[in-house]
């Protein structure tokens, strides 16, 4: 066990100067609140870049300055920026970097100088992401899936430098998400505290850690395939482009296939959706637990659950190709693996409800997250349904249903856990308390204002409004009417768009103003609510690491003099003599 | 309390929500009632599970709301239930995939009578091919396309001449005759979408896609792109007309042939073209006939 290697603080090096302290940090959590940060700022763009989406396609006309080759650029830019640069490096370089030390008793992550690093080379990312803004032609325009030949070709908004940008950022990204996955890995393998069996993890951690198992096994596909396309476009490669024409000349390209490229894509592109959720689920599981002072229901299945959607989740990829023009029996096995990944993932939410039930449900901020992730979760995983039962596709393929879909499933749901979770564990990170009525009202407004955004985008899908169209023009299918609801979801966006402030308002105000928290405001049992100082200070643990005893669901206990148990308290009968 | 009364006016007001809106599948006018049928099922289950669990979720909330003294039951595990749940679920999922995979059977399996059309892509226009009275479309590949031979026929395939050309964005089909769509592009991935049809696949350049229908109700429909070509992909319009057999074929005569368009270009054209195709060495790109 690492723990005797961890109790010996002399090789703690702890810094001595502010740059030391705050900048080339190795300490996890300055390393997490640097990552937090930096996705949170890129997500801003992304959000940005949303509302100007939804003005042109609101109100489509009325703003000049939004040219077709600019929507697809917003497109293109929201989608791979809210996928990769927030919700990835958020979940996993955010929450994971903070989280797993702490929760199960360690110092630090295993290898605090390639954390370090990880974090430097994804800024870098993002700043090479954020180039692509101002080169010349502007970001690309290929769409998040930036499939080949349109995202290497004439027409395509950002074909020349854009693309360029787009890659090497990519390829940077995920040699900086490879530093920390190894880390998060290693350390929850490695660093568990005294007595901090696997089974005795918080789901949070279990979550962040099979996520982080497949985010290396996912990326390397997005890695070569970046690369690929790269080698297409700047040496005269072929991988992904075949004789073809572009603009009315032959190219001489030949014998690549784009199709190749969407199975790289989506053999990265499908488990990224459970690297976003399953740290999601994990969180919410917590938030869920603390909130109704009740144990996670069937935690062991909930282990299992999470493990197993990892697994099937790599074998599932082809879902989002249906109508790509592969092989059309491979619809038979993919429609199979896809909807019996539901059943795990339906016992996640069963278990979820039935931790509620007999609960003693606080309806705090956090906890009222918690409730909207699992209203969205449901909405977006039956949709998810339709989408997956393979000749059900066909129609809603490419159409707003998907766009529907896929953000009420992996945009909202996860984004209502991180916020939930920003809520739970801000007095542990900053000591300080969020102010209550800016939270109540930050969480009603984001909570109706996106069923309002993406319930209606399903019904325009079913009729068949097609997505990524900078304007439907004139259709004989689509009524006036759908235009209106275009109009209302683009006012809801904004409405939410704007509360968004109310958040960060919050959260700057409270870190200078919110009266002290103490160090376990919740009641949590799990163990970093348990550090001798709050916020944590370099090393965690003061002189000595926690012992653990317990789980971390020892909540309304019955007999027990309070509703909750610490993990690293001990039961009477081993503290007996 | 306030959410759990918020919860139950969503489920209601979705539920509402779907009943009137008017936003629903546009009338179908093709064979694909299956896809249509599994659909409804896949929205009923869905639709049961989704307010079954939304009403637990607030009932949860109503009846374990915090109240003084009130203490949560410590309750780890319920093996039987766990198991009954997981059952029900599969059954649930297995009473979904099997009306979608019989519907997917049917979608891959192109009727021996079905007749052949192809449907052409680019930036960002539709044409049509049509084979002639010989039933079979002759060869074609990017590498035969010059300004005067658009589609790319070969001109050295006997199969071709006969090919009818439609160099228009506007398609006829005959009522009630079960058609194999050929799917190719020139230059980018486009998708081939008419929504009353509710079929659609990408057309893939390098390859050749298909799928299969019959329409069934006399009409003009849109034909849209549905997968993003670039800058003019929401202008990639075409339309289809659904009519009578008689009618379709007078149209059909109306159109030029491969061999009307040899016999149009000027001389020179037609050597260069030949001239073209005598330098390829593999096989066409798009072989499939």
């Amino acid at each position: 066990m690492a723990t005797t290697i961890a109790d010996d603080l002399t090789p703690m090096h702890h810094p001595r100067t502010w740059v030391g302290k705050y900048v080339w940090s190795q300490d996890h959590k300055v390393i997490a609140i640097q990552y937090s940060v930096t996705a949170i700022a890129i997500g801003l763009v992304a959000l940005v870049l949303s509302v100007l989406m939804r003005l042109q396609l609101g109100f489509p006309g009325v703003f000049p300055w939004i040219q077709p080759e600019n929507y697809l650029q917003y497109v293109s830019m929201h989608g791979m920026i809210m996928v990769v640069y927030l919700l990835t490096a958020l979940l996993l370089g955010g929450f994971g970097n903070y989280m797993i030390p702490l929760m199960i008793g360690a110092r630090d992550m295993v290898f605090p100088f390639v954390n370090m690093l990880s974090y430097w080379v994804y800024l870098l990312s993002v700043l090479v992401l954020v180039a692509g803004f101002f080169v010349p032609g502007g970001p690309t325009g290929a769409g998040w899936t930036l499939y080949p030949p349109q995202a290497i070709s004439e027409g395509t908004p950002g074909s020349q430098w854009g693309i360029v940008t787009m890659l090497v950022s990519l390829a940077i990204f995920i040699v900086a998400f490879t530093m920390g996955g190894l880390n998060y890995v290693t350390t929850v393998l490695q660093a568990r505290t005294r007595g901090m069996t696997l089974m005795r993890m918080p789901l949070t951690v279990w979550g962040i850690f099979i996520a982080s198992i497949m985010g290396l096994l996912a990326f390397p596909a997005l890695f070569v395939a970046a690369i690929m396309m790269l080698l297409d476009h700047v040496a005269g490669a072929s991988f992904f482009m075949p004789s073809m024409m572009s603009m009315g000349q032959a190219t001489d390209t030949l014998g690549g296939s784009p199709i190749l490229f969407q199975h790289l894509f989506w053999f990265f592109g499908h488990p990224e959706v459970y690297i976003v959720a399953l740290p999601a689920f994990g969180i919410v599981s917590d938030l869920i637990s603390v909130h109704a002072r009740k144990n996670i229901f069937g935690y062991r299945m909930m282990v299992w659950a999470i493990v197993i959607i990892g697994g099937l989740s790599f074998i599932v990829w082809a879902h989002h190709m249906y109508v790509s023009g592969m092989n059309p029996y491979f619809g038979f096995f993919f429609a199979t693996s896809t909807l019996i990944i539901a059943i795990p993932t339906a016992i996640k939410v069963y278990n979820w409800l039935l931790t509620l039930w007999r609960g003693d449900i606080h309806l705090r901020v956090p906890m009222l997250f918690a409730l909207a992730f699992l209203f969205t979760f449901i909405h977006g995983g039956l949709s998810g349904l339709f989408l997956g039962n393979v000749s059900v596709d066909v129609p809603l393929s490419d159409t707003f249903f998907v766009v529907g879909h896929f953000h009420m499933v992996m945009g909202v749901s996860p984004i209502l856990v991180i916020f939930g979770a920003i809520y739970h564990w801000y007095p542990k990170i900053a000591g300080r308390m969020w102010n209550q009525a800016l939270a109540q009202v930050h969480f009603w407004v984001t909570f109706l204002g996106v069923y309002a955004i993406y319930l209606p985008m399903h019904y325009l899908g079913v009729l068949g409004v097609p997505r990524r169209y900078y304007a439907l023009g004139e259709t004989s299918f689509i009524p006036e009417s759908a235009h209106l609801a275009n109009q209302a979801i683009s006012i809801a966006a904004i409405v939410v768009f704007a509360a968004q402030f109310l958040f960060f308002y919050n959260m700057i105000w409270s870190l200078f103003r919110g009266p002290k928290a103490g160090p376990n405001p919740w009641g949590a049992a799990s163990l970093e609510w348990q550090t001798p100082d709050t916020p944590p200070r370099h090393g965690n643990w003061g002189a000595k690491l926690p012992t653990v005893y317990r789980w971390a669901y020892d909540y309304s206990v019955p007999h027990a003099p309070r509703d909750f148990i610490p993990q690293d308290e001990p039961h009477p009968k081993d503290t007996a003599p | 309390m306030r959410v759990a009364i918020v919860i139950v006016a969503l489920v209601l007001g979705s539920v509402a929500f779907h009943l009137l809106s008017p936003w629903w599948q546009t009338p179908l006018a093709s064979n694909w009632e299956a896809i249509d049928s599994a659909l409804n099922i896949t929205l009923l289950i869905c639709a049961v599970a989704f307010i079954a669990l939304n009403l637990f979720l607030a009932l949860a909330l109503i009846r374990f709301r915090h109240r003084p003294g009130h203490r949560a039951r410590y309750d780890p595990e319920n093996p039987s239930l766990e198991k009954n749940l997981t059952f029900w679920t599969a059954l649930g999922i297995a009473g979904m995939l099997a009306p979608g995979l019989v519907a997917w059977g049917k979608y891959v399996d192109v009727p021996k009578d079905a007749a052949v059309v192809e449907a052409i892509g680019q930036q960002w226009q539709w044409t049509f091919r049509f084979p002639g009275p010989d039933r079979v479309l002759g060869t074609a590949g990017v590498e035969y396309m010059t300004p005067d031979n658009p589609f790319g026929v070969n001109p050295l395939d006997p199969f071709g001449r006969d090919d009818i050309l439609v160099e228009s964005n506007e398609l006829h089909l005959p009522k009630g005759q079960p058609v194999k769509m050929i799917l190719r592009s020139k230059d980018v991935l486009h998708d081939f979408y008419v929504p009353e049809f509710r079929a659609k696949m990408d057309l893939v350049p390098g390859i050749v896609t298909y799928f299969w229908m019959t329409p069934t109700q006399d009409g003009t429909y849109d034909i849209l792109c549905a997968e993003l070509c670039g800058t003019g992909h929401h202008q990639m319009r075409g339309s289809v007309v659904v009519e009578p057999r008689e009618q379709f074929e007078g149209w059909l005569a109306g159109q030029m042939t491969f061999s009307d368009l040899l016999a149009g270009a000027s001389p020179e054209a037609v050597t260069k073209l030949f001239a073209q195709a005598n330098t390829c060495t593999r096989p066409a790109t798009w072989g499939m006939r």
